[in-house]
């Protein structure tokens, strides 16, 4: 049980046992230096290493980040639908996998927005315009407004199991929508190109330094994913903690005042 | 190198939107971090 402050007068709970430690450990700091070099390598690669692609010219350089982001995307979404089952079909109910699954769902989050935002960018150089409703973009839309709506129910009142429950049920529901949105351009007519990297021949069709620049994007950022999803996670957990601390302080109060009258 | 240029603000901007983005998240975790590290007790932080 955590031990409060009696002596603390500026209204915030601060703890006595609290040597103010933050989620930063050994661990993440490796994680951080090996994610700041490979993006520098990333941006040497894609901007200045690689040449220019015979049909899209130049502008092929926002693939570096754009399949990156959206590999991120679909590996975060994953994770959520795992840790929501591992919530749900597991004796003990660890709330632990509860937020993996929502730490991990709010950088899916991020890097759909930013998917959207830089496929947009790409879009105006090789369509002419910004946003079209094609297949892919319109799957990947739902997909971006499907995850937020996933994020406020995580918000919405009760006990953290009951946000566990809940939002595990949502977070292996909408996992559904992660092939839909891959193969739309099979299934439907669309304007965007159909997979190089991950198609089901698994033979990229790619020249070598595109490949490697694709390939080390990916490596960036699963690496700063990894970060992200430690960091949230140990962040969550203490958003939990503090938030269960003013519950008994609020619920001592009540019992002081009761014992008053 | 010319077509480089002329596309240079749309890819630029989708490197600093991304980065600027991600930057500011992290940076939002790490300050929060900072901050709830003081409010809760060493023996509950399960990474320590």
């Amino acid at each position: 049980m955590t031990t409060l402050d009696p002596t603390d007068t500026t209204g915030t709970t601060t703890v006595a046992s609290s040597t103010g430690r933050t989620p930063g450990t050994r661990a993440t700091n490796v994680i951080a230096i090996a994610t700041g070099v490979a993006m520098t390598w990333l941006v040497l690669f894609a901007l200045v290493f690689s040449p220019a692609d015979a049909n899209q010219g130049e502008s092929v350089r926002l693939m570096y980040i754009h399949l990156p982001t959206i590999w991120v995307a679909y590996l975060s979404f994953t994770v959520t639908a795992v840790s929501s089952g591992l919530y749900l079909f597991t004796k003990k109910q660890s709330l632990g996998w509860d937020r993996l699954a929502g730490a991990s769902a709010e950088i899916g989050v991020i890097f759909v927005g930013l998917t959207l935002v830089v496929g947009s960018l790409w879009g105006r150089l090789t369509w002419g315009v910004f946003w079209q409703w094609d297949a892919r973009l319109t799957t990947t839309a739902l997909l971006f407004v499907t995850y937020i709506g996933y994020l406020a129910v995580r918000r919405l009142g009760g006990s953290h199991q009951q946000r566990a429950k809940r939002s595990a049920v949502i977070g292996l529901v909408s996992v559904l929508l992660l092939p839909l949105v891959h193969w739309s351009v099979r299934i439907w007519r669309s304007l965007h190109q159909s997979p190089t990297i991950l198609d089901t021949d698994l033979d990229a069709d790619i020249d070598g330094t595109m490949l490697l620049s694709v390939f080390i994007g990916m490596v960036a950022f699963s690496l700063l994913y990894t970060w992200l999803v430690m960091y949230r996670t140990r962040v969550m957990a203490m958003e939990d903690l503090v938030e269960d601390q003013g519950l008994d302080l609020a619920l001592a109060e009540r019992r002081a005042e009761g014992v008053g009258r | 190198m010319i077509a480089f240029f002329d596309d240079a603000g749309f890819i630029l901007g989708g490197y600093a939107i991304t980065f600027v983005a991600v930057g500011a998240y992290a940076w939002r975790l790490v300050t929060s971090g900072r901050k709830l590290g003081k409010h809760v007790p060493d023996d509950d932080k399960y990474w320590t």
